[in-house]
């Protein structure tokens, strides 16, 4: 019977122990294997060509900065829609909806947040684009406001999840501090909710950008994948293509071991690479923030 | 002369519990007013109302009046925010909210528009001063709030509330998480604020109740059991419950 016990005990510390293990065992794979298919682009393709801005890949022009550009525009938009959006929508379900309201809407926007990205992608073909083109009298409404739409309408559902968490683990006793002194609703919402809950909701927006950059199917169905470099802010209304989106499209019809297919690979590692100094970014920050109040606390 | 006039107040709160039984008493202007008996009594359930706290919590029901110089608070029209700003109130855990010390005693004469360096800077001091802070932190104004000890942020805590001039300031066991000396400076700054301000204080124990008492209302389970001079009430109550209350028989 003890014997046995130990013996459980052993395979369920080594099992748990090998599954811990494994992840960061897959995450390095995944690296080593984006790496070693994409190096090779460095010798066969000059660097000045990757960064010109021509995207042709059936004649050997590999300008990567249409591609860039398309992503930073589109993710951008998205930003600039979720983040005020997003944050609004989490303060009036933490501070101002009434109870009921709050257990319905909360679940909702969870609800929201796990629709397939493909799904939303086909309403912005059929609904969003159509609308998009007559109301702004454009020659497509394939366009990267369209993406940025649609991805905004994406990450909401993150940066609300997030933020209320955040908003909701503010002590009750902050704002009825800042009643007592004579604050009105809204300023102690703004002056004291808010920052109180600072670091929590700077991690719901990273969070949310990280999921608009990485974000594929839906920018490929409404963005028109046109490699064209956003120079102005007037590109907004111009279709884009944007990274992910590339390797979606071409990835399926590259020859095995080509120079476009290093490409590819080497347009995922910077993709890896911007979504890594987003989340260093964001974690630091969170991580500052939590450093001062720990140090002034003790 | 009373500065509050309460006539048969009762409040039931969403969850079903009553909290406050027809309550009818009279708040003497310029003088302490303490509001005890065991947990569960009522006493913060009042002050909130005094301040229209209870506003934002769960409350289901809310009958009778309160009369603060003669006009009744309770009134859907009355301005919780100016009611706020002149009926000041300190709670039982410090909350100190996540900004300097300067930026805590400020922040309620900001949010009503008050930008005057000058006119700010004479609140911080004659609040700190008031709630015997002021040596203990005048060369240190900008650090986090956070970074007091528990004792000075309940006095900071009851600058804050000095620094709107108020008229009548709650407090709800503001000195249940302190040490005996702060509660002492706690106490004694109380004793030279009722000369300016009508006081109404929900104490941590029937000595803080018998030692700070101008007047004294005792609350059992929603009651208000008696009320009468400090004094009096402490030496010779005349209900029993109240007398086996504060003899220490049970509560």
């Amino acid at each position: 019977m003890e014997s046995n016990l130990n013996w459980r005990e052993f395979v369920i510390t080594r099992a748990i122990k090998a599954s811990g293990y494994s992840a960061i065992l897959f995450v390095a794979l995944i690296f080593y294997f984006l790496l070693k298919e994409a190096v090779p682009t460095l010798t066969e393709v000059p660097l000045g060509d990757l960064l010109a801005v021509r995207w042709y890949p059936i004649e050997d022009y590999f300008g990567l900065l249409p591609l860039l550009t398309g992503s930073l525009v589109v993710t951008l938009g998205a930003t600039l829609i979720a983040v005020p959006f997003g944050i609004g929508t989490a303060v009036f379900i933490a501070e101002i909806a009434p109870r009921w309201m709050r257990e319905i809407l909360k679940p909702l926007v969870e609800l929201l947040g796990g629709l397939p990205s493909v799904v939303l992608g086909f309403l912005g073909i059929l609904v969003l684009a159509p609308w998009l083109r007559n109301l702004l009298d454009l020659p497509t409404g394939l366009t990267a406001l369209a993406g940025s739409l649609l991805l905004g309408g994406i990450a909401v559902p993150t940066v609300v999840s997030v933020a209320e968490d955040a908003l909701d683990a503010v002590p009750r006793a902050y704002r009825e501090g800042a009643w007592a002194i004579g604050a009105t609703r809204w300023q102690t919402i703004w002056r004291v909710t808010l920052p109180a809950a600072k670091s929590g909701v700077l991690t719901a927006i990273m969070l949310g950008v990280g999921r608009a950059i990485g974000e594929t199917m839906t920018v490929m169905m409404v963005t028109g994948n046109a490699p064209v470099l956003a120079t102005r802010l007037g590109s907004i209304f111009s279709p884009v293509r944007t990274m992910t989106a590339t390797i979606a499209a071409e990835m399926g019809e590259v020859a095995n071991g080509s120079v476009h297919y290093h490409v590819l690979f080497f347009i995922g590692i910077t993709l890896f690479l911007i979504s890594l100094v987003v989340n260093v970014t964001a974690s630091s920050v969170v991580f500052k923030a939590k450093k001062r109040s720990e140090r002034v606390l003790s | 002369m009373d500065k509050i006039i309460i006539e048969s107040l009762s409040l039931q709160y969403s969850d079903g519990t009553e909290s406050l039984r027809d309550i009818s008493l009279g708040i003497r202007e310029k003088a302490v007013t303490v509001l005890f008996g065991p947990a569960g009594g009522g006493k913060s359930s009042l002050l909130r109302c005094l301040n229209r706290l209870n506003d934002l919590t769960e409350v289901q029901t809310v009958s009778g009046r309160i009369l603060l110089d003669g006009e009744n608070i309770l009134d859907p029209k009355t301005d919780t925010i100016t009611l706020r700003r002149k009926v000041g109130m300190v709670f039982a855990r410090p909350v100190v909210l996540p900004f300097s010390i300067r930026g805590n005693l400020v922040y309620g004469l900001e949010v009503m528009g008050e930008k005057r360096r000058s006119r700010l800077d004479e609140a911080v001091e004659r609040s700190l001063r008031q709630a015997a802070l002021w040596d203990e932190v005048k060369d240190r104004l900008d650090d986090p709030a956070v970074a007091l000890s528990g004792g000075q942020q309940q006095r900071l805590c009851l600058a804050r509330s000095l620094a709107l001039e108020p008229e009548v300031i709650l407090l709800d066991e503001p000195t249940s998480g302190l040490d005996p000396i702060s509660t002492g400076k706690v106490e004694a700054s109380l004793l030279e604020l009722k000369k300016q301000y009508t006081i109404i204080l929900v104490p941590h124990s029937v000595q803080q109740a018998a030692r700070t008492a101008d007047f004294a209302a005792f609350f059992l389970q929603g009651e208000l059991i008696e009320y009468g001079d400090g004094k009096e009430l402490f030496t010779n109550p005349q209900d029993q419950r109240t007398e086996e209350y504060i003899t220490g028989r049970f509560g």
